[in-house]
């Protein structure tokens, strides 16, 4: 299995590049190292002396992918794309274009964006698992229908709803919680509650239909039958069996999110105030701010790429006869 | 039967335990009432129940350091902490300069060549001289870069990892000192402005007026960066001693004054040293952040302000909080005792000559979206909110005559309203430059002429910003000299004053002018609509119908208007370069003089003739208009100057370069338990006038926020009642099965 993760990281190398060539190639598509240089200078009073200055010191005076002023290999190494490159695989984040460091925002927002993601991705997916497993045990009935109708309802309704209604009727209304904020250890749980509820409602619609559907197709295999047929309760059929069984596919789905977690939520967060990484990116793209841009689109393809390993590994656990090679 | 023998029992336990459960979730929830407040608060008790001021901020900060930063949000926190030589009477009317760190206004000087004294008009006259008196004891807050060794060296400027292991913020630091503000401070902020590296966006505006500066930068820059290169460091790293470099035109004098030497007159300088990027740097704290590593934990200049303020910065997370602490060694500055304009609330003066600041703490949290603003204004966890689009129905009602008032909901709360025009201009531009819509031929006059009757900037203001504005008659706004109330002031080319009040020209009008430029009904001589195109970065859904309605004030008179949408870097790049026909845009006051507007539109400043610097987006070049913007702009505000400027104000009107626009207007609510709020848009630095009656604010919080327990216990009761069902339904569920296996046995 070790051969197979490294093997694994040494194909993410070139995926990493070519993500990198396309992020630098669409960003500068768009933007001009002149129009960055305005957006963090101001409109005002900004002079072509201040711009030029501004671009040396942050490096965007130099070509980005090939450098016709330099001689032999500075050719391609005196340039934007191969020196913010290897920085990043370095995990050397640098500053952004306003001068922060990126590696200490990352660090700090992180832990805002997992207070929120996490428990709301725990919940929500014993909450949907149980839903479906319920569903399952009832189907064909009534409650089946009804519960199908309320699912599709609730996925066909806009997520910002959930959020305004969800602010309005447990905040403005009944005062049970504060409508946003955010404060660290235990006494920012209160902001916690109404995220982590609306981001669980918000999702069971499509998560129960999904897992019920992965656990009906369970229901329909030969050794359900055979339980049942041993006197075996729907119940312990589907807790022992089926639900075991069946996660081999929610596993596909499922543990690919868990290390994106860290990237937070852009609505969730700028509706109830969390600062965390999920407006990260957005405002560094509204902001031209390239050094976040490139930052974070490397951070989100790394761990997407550690998902799809995880993914294959967890495979290992439930399916024995499944070997990484 | 035997389901009964089963189920029974199950029923008398389920309603037991539903009995319990009920009975203990009263009493949590009446505990709970009793123990825990308003459970919606935000914030802790403690600070409700101080005298700390709630505030919000929507965009992040992104610099702090006072060269560099030149954004209102920014200026919003900056102006509490550093504190520039100048600032503005926070009540008078017209606004008022008076000394803020110096003892009195600067004693000013007029030299000629030889640096001997002349009067202010003698034809000799080559330079302006400002002496600056420092008063004396002013302290620096507390801060780690002051701290010394019992040797005297600094102990906190050769930091290593180890040292900073458990450091966050500055606050950190175990041990704090402070030392007295001296004219040094002062001169070394302008040595720091005048480091290219620093990005000071005022260094070339300033370049222009204060002798020696521009050769001042050029020098230092080229040496930093000779330094930077050989020691392969980033300018965050590496300090470079400033103090041994001397500006021409600047002098420290002794320790607490120093002079700037200005080439010729110019009279708006003083207006700048109200601004942040005058406020005096301590050379220690430069050196102090200058280390690598607090500047790899975000700890700089530009995070970690140090001033002389009345607050401190003792938070800065600009994505979530900034909090700002009163400082416990600000000196006697008191609330003015004087200076109220007629009209305004007499209980303004109530605290007259009380010492400042009266709020001890501010706390700004991010709030990004309106929704939960306005909502925690209305619960009181805000002590004063702005007025957006979607909340405006709520809390204003708006009169026939267009008289705004607070809502009888509002007026309920002891909300209170300001409602200000603002030192802005909003315009809708002309590329003089171009060959159809700009030019100077009377025909080319009357095109622009028609158009800005048609462009109703009036209904514009009724339907997109709900009366927030009014329509514009020249380039300078309400509050700034030169602008002109009532009949004497409106622009005769497109209004009337009809029954004592501002009437827009018929569009009658407007065709007759559009018929004599030579399109008459908007057909041009090739027998075809005319069609002109309206450059624009709004391409948001919610532009649409703004963009739609100016499709619409075109096709009065018969042009086709052509909507060229884009975004915002190519539409600089278009207004730059003079690619435009027509396009829209906006100018906030630097300081309250007409120079600062009617720059806009003098031709040195053409952005054709700048190679895109300029800010006279509209590239009008009127001569007599520029002859007459030389003579005003170094005047005092004289009749003279007034008379000059009305004859600016007629000659652009005529051409018409922009079809003026309108002045917005802001409108501020507040809670009743905030006092001395009065609207000072060009003042930055007003919280320290600020009083909160804290306990008010807890008596009014605690009304409105009660928890509303019944929708807890009925849904509750819907998940514990919908047990049973369930898991009678699954029992039935399971015999079935059996026993229709049974019956096909």
């Amino acid at each position: 299995m070790f051969e197979y993760i490294i093997k694994r990281f040494l194909f993410a190398v070139p995926i990493l590049i070519g993500v990198n060539l396309i992020t630098f190639a669409l960003f500068f598509m768009v933007n001009t190292p002149e129009d960055m240089a305005r957006a963090q200078l101001g409109a005002k009073q900004t002079t072509p002396e201040m711009i030029q200055s501004w671009k040396v010191e942050n490096g965007y005076d130099k070509p980005l992918f090939f450098n016709t002023d330099a001689t032999g290999l500075d050719k391609v190494q005196q340039t934007l794309f191969v020196q913010e490159s290897l920085k990043l695989f370095a995990f050397d984040f640098g500053q952004s274009d306003s001068g922060r460091q990126i590696s200490a925002d990352i660090q700090e927002r992180m832990g805002p964006s997992l207070s929120i993601a996490l428990p709301t991705f725990i919940i929500g997916l014993v909450t949907n698992i149980s839903l479906a497993l319920l569903i399952v045990l009832f189907r064909g009935s009534r409650l089946d229908t009804v519960t199908m109708m309320v699912a599709v309802a609730i996925m066909s309704i806009s997520g910002l709803f959930y959020i305004i209604a969800g602010q309005v009727l447990f905040s403005k209304v009944w005062h049970w919680v504060p409508i946003s904020g955010y404060t660290e250890g235990w006494e920012g749980v209160k902001f916690l509650i109404l995220p982590i509820f609306i981001g669980v409602f918000a999702g069971i619609g499509a998560g129960m239909r999904w897992y019920r559907s992965i656990f009906l197709e369970e229901m329909s295999k030969d050794y359900v039958r055979t339980a049942k047929a041993k006197g075996l309760t729907d119940i312990k059929v589907l807790f022992g069996h089926v639900l075991h069984n069946g996660m081999l596919p929610i596993l596909t789905g499922v543990v690919v999110i868990i290390p994106t977690l860290f990237m937070g939520s852009l609505i969730m967060e700028s509706f109830f105030g969390i600062p965390g990484l999920g407006s990260y990116t957005i405002d560094a793209i509204n902001a031209q701010d390239f050094g976040i841009v490139k930052a974070m689109v490397f951070l989100g393809s790394v761990l997407y790429i550690i998902g799809l390993i995880l993914t294959d590994i967890s495979y290992t656990f439930f399916d024995p006869r499944v070997k990484l090679s | 039967m035997t389901n009964y023998f089963y189920v029974l029992p199950v029923r008398n336990e389920f309603f037991k335990s539903l009995l319990t459960l009920l009975m203990g979730l009263m009493l949590v929830s009446h505990l709970s009432l009793v123990l825990a407040g308003n459970w919606n608060n935000p914030y802790t008790e403690e600070q409700v129940a101080s005298s700390t001021l709630f505030s919000s901020f929507s965009q992040s900060p992104k610099h702090l350091d006072p060269v560099v930063s030149y954004s209102s949000n920014e200026w919003a926190i900056l102006s509490q902490v550093y504190e520039p030589p100048l600032q503005y009477h926070y009540l008078k009317r017209p606004y008022t300069l008076e000394p803020l760190t110096l003892q009195k206004m600067p004693n000013i000087r007029y030299l000629d060549k030889n640096h001997t004294p002349v009067s202010s008009d003698s034809p000799d006259l080559v330079f302006t001289e400002y002496l600056f008196t420092l008063k004396q004891g002013i302290q620096f807050h507390l801060h780690p870069a002051f701290v010394k060794d019992s040797s005297g060296a600094f102990l906190y400027h050769q930091l290593n990892a180890q040292d900073v292991d458990d450091i966050k913020s500055v606050m950190d630091f175990e041990q704090q000192a402070t030392r007295e503000l001296l004219a040094a401070d002062y001169v070394y902020a302008l040595k720091r402005m005048a480091l290219r590296q620093n990005h000071s966006p005022v260094l070339d505006a300033m370049k222009q007026y204060i002798v020696g500066l521009d050769e001042f930068s050029k020098q230092v820059s080229e040496q930093y960066q000779t330094e930077l290169n050989a020691q392969n460091k980033r300018t965050q790293t590496h300090f470079f001693d400033l103090n041994s470099f001397d500006i021409k035109g600047v002098q420290v004098v002794d320790k607490y004054r120093y002079k700037v030497l200005i080439k010729g007159t110019y009279p708006q300088f003083l207006y700048w040293l109200t601004m942040n990027f005058f406020a005096p740097i301590p050379w220690e704290a430069v050196a102090f952040y200058k280390q690598s590593i607090l500047v790899e934990k975000n700890i700089t200049l530009d995070t970690s302000p140090v001033g002389t303020g009345p607050y401190q910065l003792v938070e800065n997370n600009p994505n979530k909080r900034m909090r700002l602490l009163a400082n416990e060694h600000y000196r006697l500055e008191q609330y003015p005792s004087e200076g109220l304009v007629e009209g305004a609330d007499p209980k303004l003066l109530l605290d007259a000559g009380k010492p400042l600041p009266f709020v001890k703490e501010v706390i700004y949290s991010l709030e990004k979206e309106s929704v939960p603003l306005w909502n925690k204004f209305l619960q009181g966890y805000y002590d004063a909110s702005g007025v957006s689009s979607d909340s405006f129905d709520q809390a204003v009602s708006v009169s026939s005559t267009g008289n705004m008032s607070l809502t009888p909901e509002m007026q309920e709360k002891g909300i209170q309203f300001l409602n200000i025009v603002q030192p802005t201009i909003m315009y809708f531009g002309f590329n003089m430059a171009d060959p159809v819509i700009g030019g100077y031929s009377e025909k080319q006059q009357k095109l622009r002429q028609a158009l800005s009757i048609a462009i109703n900037f009036e209904e514009y203001i009724s339907i997109f910003l709900n009366g927030r504005g009014e329509p514009a008659q020249g380039p300078i706004p309400p509050g700034i000299f030169g602008y002109t109330e009532g009949e004497s002031g409106i622009n005769r080319v497109i209004f009337d004053w009809k029954a004592g009040r501002l009437q827009r020209k018929s569009i009658d009008v407007a065709k007759q002018l559009l018929a004599e430029a030579g399109y008459p009904n908007g057909i041009g001589k090739d027998g075809k609509p005319l069609t002109l195109h309206y450059d624009t970065a709004a391409t948001g859904p919610d532009s649409q119908s703004i963009l739609n309605w100016y499709r619409k004030q075109f096709a009065l008179l018969g042009i086709e208007l052509v909507i060229r949408a884009t975004d915002y870097n190519r539409f600089q790049d278009k207004v730059r370069k003079a690619k435009v026909q027509m396009f829209s845009w906006g100018w906030n006051a630097d300081y309250p003089d007409p120079e600062n507007f009617l720059f806009l539109l003098n031709g040195a400043n053409a952005t054709i003739h700048t190679n895109g610097s300029g800010i006279n987006s509209a590239n009008y070049d009127n001569p007599e208009f520029n002859r007459l913007f030389q003579q005003m702009k170094t005047m005092e505000n004289t009749p003279e100057r007034l008379e000059i400027i009305q004859k600016m104000l007629n000659i652009a009107q005529e051409d018409a370069p922009w079809a003026w626009g309108y002045y917005p207007k802001a409108l501020s609510l507040y809670h009743s338990w905030q006092h001395n709020v009065w609207p000072n848009p060009l003042a930055n630095n007003t919280i320290k006038y600020r009083r909160i009656d804290a306990v008010e604010r807890v008596e009014k919080q605690t009304l409105w926020n009660p928890p509303v327990m019944w929708p807890f216990v009925v849904v509750l009761l819907l998940i514990v009642a919908s047990i049973y069902p369930l898991i009678s339904a699954y029992r039935q569920r399971q015999t079935a099965v059996i026993s229709n296996k049974q019956d096909k046995v």
